[in-house]
């Protein structure tokens, strides 16, 4: 049985993940997912955007700002875009978006990028369990929620 | 070479070729340089230079441009370094080639006045070691786009890896966690108190309207939270990757010192690594930021 089927339930901390994908590729992939009942993770909050190219990165700012504990954004594979080029603009944006948030010490793994098609449901959902998990392990974002608390 | 710039801000003026010379003159106590606008050929005694001509006058080319235009063509004093941020402002089409006459003066690097102090040398004077990083690695002494260059050809030859104090601390932050990272620029961050003095000095900073001052959504709060300064921060940043010319005047304006410079050259550097690019000295090519390379790295991508 492939990874994506397992499901355990365990208490505590659930993390918040917010995605951010496109409408023509990875929202139809996650759409796929949903439509072929398979089952993942239910800490992800997808925002469906036109396309990568359109992901500011004042958006994920926004999102750790709002309380996500990991961002994921997501869209065609370089190539595939409805737009012909939106992906390739967007992934240029995030080499400095990512480089940027490396150096302001942010985790690269509350942090992911993905290419995710139409067809690919069964990548989605291990991206998305992955991606649940491994921010489950680091826990709550405490250094950007608690930020202006005073110590 | 104050002569020489005296004397083509003249020539220029007296042809008509320009209506107004945008420039460095005095303040009354002699103590800083400030920009000055000379318009009639009587004034051009004004004009001086000297390392103390820290300011990037550039900045009248972007939203003050209107006011400016409405004198006339005009001519702009620039060092090397300004130079570079004109080049950005001409190929991202704020600007046109013709629209300016650039009186390029060569230069032996600038001096912040704090430094000065601290020193206490004059300004006529000015040892290496107290110059600003930029300086220390300028390899446009010579100004590289220019109509007319004043002064004499300088000698200098840059380092082939980037040294000085920004550089140095950009290694040194490289090298640190995560954590110990986040919590130099956390501590750095919450002293802004939003004045936006380095969006406002910054002349690449040239929107008509800025994304902080909208409120519907509010994107940056605007209240000196460490939260909205840092989003702040990064979207300036961002912003800035790939154009940012290290003229270093948003650190200079920076109230309450924030190294901003570490923050805009770090992504200087990592955008002339991953696009090959380094902003200001063609301005004939397409800022990295807007164009896209099908063979661009996505190693990080899953």
């Amino acid at each position: 049985m492939s990874s994506h089927t397992q499901h355990e339930q365990t208490g505590g901390f659930e993390p918040k993940i917010v995605a951010f994908v496109c409408n023509w590729c990875t929202y139809a992939g996650a759409d796929l997912a949903g439509t072929s009942r398979m089952e993942y993770k239910p800490n992800v909050r997808i925002i469906k955007l036109p396309c990568t190219g359109r992901i500011d990165p004042l958006f994920i700012i926004k999102a750790f700002e709002k309380g996500a504990d990991g961002v994921l954004v997501s869209g065609c594979h370089p190539g595939d875009c409805h737009y012909t080029t939106g992906n390739y603009h967007a992934r240029r944006r995030w080499i400095a978006f990512k480089n940027l948030m490396d150096f302001v010490g942010i985790d690269s793994q509350r942090l992911h990028f993905s290419w995710v098609s139409a067809s690919e449901a069964i990548k989605w959902v291990d991206l998305v369990n992955n991606i649940t998990d491994e921010v489950k392990k680091l826990g709550p974002f405490v250094e950007y929620k608690s930020l202006g608390d005073r110590q | 070479m104050e002569n020489q710039l005296r004397q083509k801000a003249k020539e220029l003026l007296e042809k008509g070729d320009v209506k107004v010379v945008i420039g460095y003159g005095w303040n009354k106590r002699k103590t800083h340089t400030t920009p000055v606008f000379i318009t009639k050929p009587e004034d051009v005694d004004k004009l001086v230079f000297n390392p103390l001509c820290v300011n990037n006058l550039s900045l009248y080319l972007t939203r003050k441009f209107a006011d400016i235009k409405a004198l006339g063509k005009p001519a702009i004093v620039a060092k090397g370094c300004d130079i570079k941020t004109i080049a950005v402002l001409i190929s991202e089409s704020q600007l046109k080639r013709e629209d300016v006459v650039i009186l390029g003066m060569s230069c032996n690097g600038v001096v912040y006045r704090q430094e000065l102090w601290k020193s206490g040398t004059d300004f006529k004077s000015v040892p290496a070691d107290i110059m600003p990083t930029k300086c220390h690695n300028c390899d446009v002494r010579n100004p590289h786009i220019a109509d007319i260059i004043i002064g004499e050809e300088v000698n200098f030859t840059p380092p082939d890896t980037p040294a000085g104090m920004v550089f140095d601390k950009i290694r040194d932050l490289d090298k640190k966690s995560g954590e110990e990272r986040w919590g130099f620029w956390i501590e750095h961050f919450n002293r802004c108190i939003k004045c936006y003095a380095c969006r406002q000095i910054c002349p690449l900073c040239y929107c008509e309207r800025c994304i902080a001052e909208k409120n519907m959504p509010q994107w940056i709060e605007t209240s000196a939270h460490p939260r909205g300064n840092l989003a702040w921060n990064l979207k300036r940043a961002m912003d800035l990757a790939g154009r940012c010319t290290f003229c270093g005047e948003c650190e200079r304006a920076c109230p309450v010192n924030i190294p901003l410079n570490l923050v805009n050259q770090k992504l200087a550097l990592v955008v002339k690594d991953a696009f090959g690019h380094r902003a200001g000295y063609d301005e004939k090519v397409h800022p990295p930021m807007i164009i896209f390379n099908m063979e661009d790295t996505e190693d990080f991508i899953k």
